[in-house]
């Protein structure tokens, strides 16, 4: 029922049906689009050499020959909230419902390396994610999920390496062969300064982390993403999609630079590396995204980098749908956004994929909009008929061309960060979180104006029905305290003291500290106790706040 | 006697650090016409007390997504009080769940402003309601 005043005037209900038309035609990200595409677009690029074939470099049209027709995508929805005996359950009902991998979400103590007591956690333990402070938590997060069998993403960043020492304990504890461990692990710290903040330790400290992640994989779990490079975040910031692109690989070139700077050679790690991208709701900008991605990252992988193995040129991606446009308004509409977003992700070629849950402008999940949003990539799958043939959308002039209009952007910020000495130098200049800054202010802008319309926010408004949306209570925070009591009473503190003591020893050095990380996770030390001990030596970071 | 800028202070609580909306909120306060300060991340109810003490601001914006609001909005009004900042209109923006909204005005939180508000609804709000301190 609409309680707007019937219109009266026929200049008034003309208006109503055919809204204002924009003088100028831009993507979501601002990107201008012309009336028509033609060949003529298309003057200097060369399909031989630009589009290639699928499997092919330079993988624009995406890294297996059959792309689809051999194997979907993974389905992998994100999931965490409360205990980890309430993640647990969502786990095993996903995998009932037929989700083929699984994908953790941490709470907020987690991600910043609190202990569920912590002061600081206050109000927060099992709010966005599940609360794991220990192996112990860890071991019920995955009872009766045989890690063997399963993939595991974590999005875990400042802390990986903790939380991957504890799942690599878990998987230990179930007789699970690490060669045969498949999974991905977030552990991107660079994004954490430019967008998304959860950062620890400062920069240098932090990326030697990484990079022991990197080495301790390529020797022990051959099958496990060390890394997922990601733009998902930088994109929620407010970012355009040339910004995400371009940040997101320089980012990459950056963790490729300090591998080989560790003596590691690159085709030994540069195939494990994965890639985590936004899919927004612009759908052509979004494909010609992930087209473009592919194209430069062969392309600076061999120029740069000298990489001859094909495996390091392919990049492998995530995609989840984007968070921020989803609207606390009229929710349902949000099923729809869903459904494009994720099509432009399968479109473009994506190795997996989360779908956002129609309630998430309000909360986490319930299991209800959980389901619906995995049913959302069952029917492209099954249903839509755009798996039956590799890159669709391939030699349309329109998409060719904005994938050259994002493959120029991308490269040239990149070859600005190049000329600031790198990423971290750039970072520590405010100038990736400045330019993401202006472009969010000037989106927010374009929608107060009403220059772009968000259906439902700034157009088509209507009351609503408010949502039954998951709640979760300070039982949660209670229940976690007293398991963490219990365990600091039940464990040998001696010992825990004794095997912090060695990390803090060898975290002043240059040694690889995924060994000592493991021991101190074998022994029950709490994720808070690891984090302190490694804040001790390398200090916190805190970033120059710009608005 | 030229009118005294309204003064703000946006602060993001808590251990997120989604702080676009934060910024955008400063960035559009401050384009119209008022003094912005920004805490940064991580600001505990405490630091944002003092800073809105030492800052003398007439306004403080808090900036929440995490779900903690319950915890940290009501422990902020009870510094402010000891503080005698009673008078300081303190506005929240974020994802609050609506059945939420009663209990933080209880508090004394001014007003609660969820996703898809335009930047113009709270400079209007902040111009309407605001009388600066002095």
């Amino acid at each position: 029922m609409s309680d707007e005043k019937p219109a009266t005037s026929s200049a008034e209900i003309e208006a109503l049906h055919s809204p204002a038309r924009p003088q100028h035609f831009t993507t979501v990200s601002g990107h201008p689009i012309r009336q028509l595409y033609t060949a003529a677009d298309l003057v200097n690029w060369e399909a031989q050499r630009d589009l290639g074939r699928p499997g092919e470099p330079p993988y624009t049209r995406g890294i297996h020959p059959t792309m689809y027709r051999g194997r979907l995508w993974t389905m992998r929805q994100f999931a965490g909230f409360g205990t980890a005996e309430d993640t647990n359950a969502r786990f095993r009902y996903l995998l009932e419902q037929g989700q083929t991998g699984l994908s953790v979400a941490f709470d907020l103590p987690t991600l910043m390396g609190y202990d569920s007591d912590h002061p600081l956690s206050q109000g927060e333990v099992g709010k966005c994610g599940v609360a794991i402070s220990s192996l112990a938590d860890m071991e019920v997060l995955f009872d009766r999920i045989p890690l063997a069998e399963v993939t595991t993403s974590m999005t875990i960043n400042s802390p990986a390496a903790i939380v991957w020492a504890m799942y690599l304990a878990v998987a230990e504890k179930q007789s699970a062969d690490w060669k045969l461990l498949s999974g991905t692990l977030q552990n991107d710290i660079l994004k954490e300064y430019i967008a998304q903040k959860e950062y620890i330790y400062p920069p240098e400290p932090s990326l030697r982390l990484v990079i022991d992640t990197f080495e301790f994989g390529t020797r022990h779990t051959p099958r496990f993403n060390p890394i997922s490079i990601s733009g998902y975040h930088i994109r929620e910031a407010g970012s355009t999609a040339i910004q995400e692109l371009a940040f997101t690989l320089r980012d990459g070139i950056e963790y490729v630079e300090r591998g080989i700077r560790r003596g590691l050679a690159v085709d030994d790690f540069a195939p494990r590396l994965s890639f985590f991208f936004n899919a927004h709701n612009d759908f052509f900008e979004e494909i010609a995204k992930y087209r473009a991605a592919r194209r430069i990252w062969q392309r600076e992988m061999r120029e740069r980098f000298g990489a001859k193995n094909p495996r390091s040129w392919a990049l492998r991606f995530h995609a989840q749908t984007a968070g921020c446009s989803l609207t606390a308004q009229q929710p349902y509409n949000n099923v729809v956004r869903t459904a494009i977003q994720a099509l432009a992700a399968v479109m473009g070629g994506t190795q997996s994929l989360h779908t956002n849950s129609l309630d998430e402008a309000w909360a986490l999940p319930t299991e209800f909009a959980a389901t619906l949003a995995l049913r959302t990539q069952q029917i492209i799958a099954y249903e839509s008929g755009v798996t039956n043939t590799a890159d669709p959308l391939g030699g349309s002039y329109f998409v060719e061309a904005l994938t050259n209009e994002a493959d120029h952007g991308a490269r040239e910020y990149i070859r600005k960060i190049d000329a600031l000495g790198g990423m971290v130098a750039a970072i520590e200049r405010s100038y990736p979180q400045r330019e993401i800054a202006e472009a969010s202010y000037r989106y927010q802008q374009a929608v107060d104006r009403k220059e772009k319309i968000i259906v439902g926010v700034n157009e088509y408004v209507s009351e609503g029905k408010p949502l039954e949306v998951l709640q979760i209570d300070e039982s949660v925070a209670l229940r976690q305290q007293e398991r963490l009591r219990r365990l600091r009473a039940e464990r040998s503190g001696e010992e825990v003291r004794r095997r912090l003591d060695r990390l803090m020893r060898a975290a002043e050095g240059a040694e690889n500290l995924m060994p000592h990380l493991y021991d101190a996770v074998k022994a029950y030390a709490t994720l808070g106790e690891i984090c302190d001990a490694l804040r001790t030596v390398f200090g916190a970071y805190e970033e120059v706040a710009i608005t | 006697m030229s009118e005294r800028k309204i003064r703000v202070l946006i602060a993001k609580p808590g251990l997120d650090g989604h702080d676009r909306g934060a910024k955008i909120i400063a960035r559009a306060l401050r384009d119209a016409g008022m003094e912005v300060i920004y805490t940064g991340l991580r600001q505990t109810p405490e630091m944002i007390a003092s800073a809105a003490e030492q800052e003398d601001v007439d306004v403080i914006g808090l900036s929440i997504l995490s779900g903690a609001h319950n915890t940290l909005c009501p422990q902020l009004m009870e510094l402010l009080r000891a503080k005698h900042m009673d008078d300081v209109t303190v506005l929240v923006g974020g994802i609050i769940p609506e059945a939420d909204i009663p209990g933080l005005k209880k508090a004394g939180i001014a007003e609660v402003f969820l996703p898809g508000t335009s930047t113009q609804e709270i400079v209007d709000f902040v111009r309407g309601h605001v009388r600066t301190r002095d």
